[in-house]
């Protein structure tokens, strides 16, 4: 028995299979990095100058200076906690209408169309470009980031309940619709007691995102702990910003902690 | 079994202390929606509210007809744009690989000291938006493009940090087995044990994130990182809302498009 096995084993190609297809996407991929790279135009000069303010920035997250803004903080943390809620409140309960309508197996056509472009616009459109919009319209401060946040909500929301709803076990609907239900019966004992618990789960999932984003709308305008942040920054004060931002995080750490113990206990 | 005689003539849904708690959580809920709202609108002049309808009109009415005459022009900062995603996207998963297997618990060296430390690198990439990071950038390292990249780069390690240490935790226990009872070394395993099983996972996380990291890259611009967000921001400044519009819709198509090569990749991958 003379072993015909070769020694040496080079593993297959894990996802594109043809050798030539392959390679030209290795040189394509090759080609677009140098392009690519080619096209940042880099200020070492600058960088090196800024690199001092970096060490600053490390330095201030380090040594967070909680103090002496921890009125405007606290002005813009109170804004933001207050924007997050009720955005997400009012956000949830827009979009549960509209996430029923657009759940294929319970509307009519027409209506599932125009939900899942209602849908679809609000999931097209920036957090920060409706945000620009809306404090041109509604003034600064943070009722224009609430309106932002809602409006990002619907789509959110909306989409994954419709998702969810066109997912349940149809038996049970069935079921129930052969009792003569109707309707709104039927969603009350068929279709809610399956999707609430996801629901639920969904809004504190909303709640964390929008708490994040409302960190962000603030930059443009939209009040809440962006606008303070983006005011540290732009004072160079970066022990502030520092501060900011670790409370920051702690708070997204806090919400997405206690939401995921808060879905586990509701399920 | 029950005597039918005892049980309630009507039947409900819950029992009675249940109906309670649940009616008093809703109570205290809009109980702290309404006190929420009145701490958050207490600064809000209603003159501006009420006067927003005029606003939208006036701007709606500035807006059309987009001028497309100024759509050449953008050219070069989409194609900017796109680079920051693209490039930023791979920063930041070329960074997020080793956090990841420092941050699952079966292939981190020491789940005492290394893997907090990793998850907490990944909580802080999450809970800080790209804006903020280019926000951050440039003024430590000035506007551009770099900024915008390394912002994307760092943004994107929380995300695919997380999918892909929660990838690598679900991997099979049975085929790293196999593999280490052929006596491979640690590297070996990982090459040939947990890499093939996460490989199909990096790449659709990636590509998603690729999709994300676009729509976020055209706002960058708007503190200074570079891209579409400049012409944007420039536009606005002088209020010249007819190129808003040509902006808006231009970013419009590249996110559309985008999400839609990204599904069409991560179909034929997964």
């Amino acid at each position: 028995m003379s072993a015909q096995y070769p020694t040496t084993w080079r593993r297959p190609p894990q996802i594109i299979q043809d050798r030539r297809l392959r390679i030209g996407l290795q040189i394509a991929v090759l080609a677009y990095l140098v392009l690519a790279f080619g096209s940042i135009e880099v200020n070492w000069q600058r960088v090196s100058e800024g690199l001092e303010r970096g060490q600053r920035f490390v330095m201030g997250f380090l040594q967070p200076d909680f103090t002496s803004r921890w009125r405007d903080i606290s002005q813009g943390l109170i804004e933001s906690l207050t924007m997050t809620l009720t955005s997400t409140v009012v956000g949830v309960l827009i979009s549960v209408p509209i996430g029923i309508g657009a759940a294929r197996n319970l509307v009519p056509r027409p209506v599932y169309l125009v939900c899942r472009s209602i849908v679809a616009v609000s999931r097209s459109l920036q957090e920060v470009i409706v945000a620009i919009f809306l404090v041109a319209m509604f003034g600064f401060g943070p009722f224009a980031g609430f309106l932002t946040l809602t409006f990002a909500t619907i789509g959110f929301i909306a989409k994954l309940l419709a998702d969810d709803i066109e997912e349940i076990d149809e038996t049970q609907a069935e079921a129930i619709r052969a009792t003569g239900a109707s309707w709104f019966q039927l969603l009350n004992y068929a279709i809610q007691p399956q999707v609430m618990p996801r629901l639920i789960g969904l809004s504190l999932y909303r709640l964390d995102i929008n708490f994040r984003e409302s960190a962000v709308i603030g930059i443009v305008g939209a009040g809440g702990i962006g606008a303070t942040l983006n005011t540290a920054i732009d004072r160079y004060e970066y022990d502030s910003a520092g501060a900011i931002l670790l409370i920051v995080i702690a708070i997204v750490m806090v919400a997405e902690y206690g939401s995921s113990y808060l879905r586990k206990f509701l399920q | 079994m029950t005597d039918p005689t005892t049980l309630p003539a009507d039947w409900s849904f819950r029992s009675r202390s249940a109906r309670l708690a649940i009616w008093a959580g809703w109570l205290s809920l809009v109980a702290l929606f309404v006190w929420c709202w009145q701490v958050m609108t207490e600064t809000t002049i209603w003159a501006f509210v009420w006067d927003a309808p005029r606003q939208a009109g006036d701007i709606g009415g500035r807006m059309l007809p987009p001028e497309w005459g100024y759509l050449p022009e953008l050219m070069q900062p989409l194609w900017d744009t796109l680079n920051i995603a693209t490039l930023g996207t791979v920063g930041g998963v070329i960074l997020a690989v080793p956090v990841a297997l420092l941050a699952a618990r079966n292939t981190t060296p020491s789940a005492a000291f290394l893997r907090p430390v990793a998850l907490f690198i990944i909580v802080a990439s999450r809970s800080i938006n790209s804006l903020i990071w280019a926000l951050l950038l440039v003024t430590i390292i000035g506007p551009g493009l770099l900024a915008g990249i390394i912002a994307i780069a760092l943004r994107s390690i929380g995300f695919v940090g997380k999918l892909l240490y929660e990838a690598i935790e679900e991997t099979d226990p049975k085929q790293i087995e196999a593999i280490r009872a052929t006596g491979a070394g640690p590297a070996q395993v990982l090459t040939y044990g947990v890499v093939p099983q996460v490989m199909p996972a990096l790449w659709g996380i990636s590509v998603f994130r690729w999709d994300i990291n676009i729509r976020e890259s055209t706002i960058l611009g708007l503190v200074g990182a570079g891209g579409i967000g400049l012409k944007l921001n420039a536009s606005m400044a002088v209020l010249a809302w007819d190129q808003v519009t040509v902006i808006l819709l231009l970013i419009l198509a590249t996110v559309v498009v985008s999400e839609w090569i990204s599904a069409a990749i991560r179909r034929a991958i997964i």
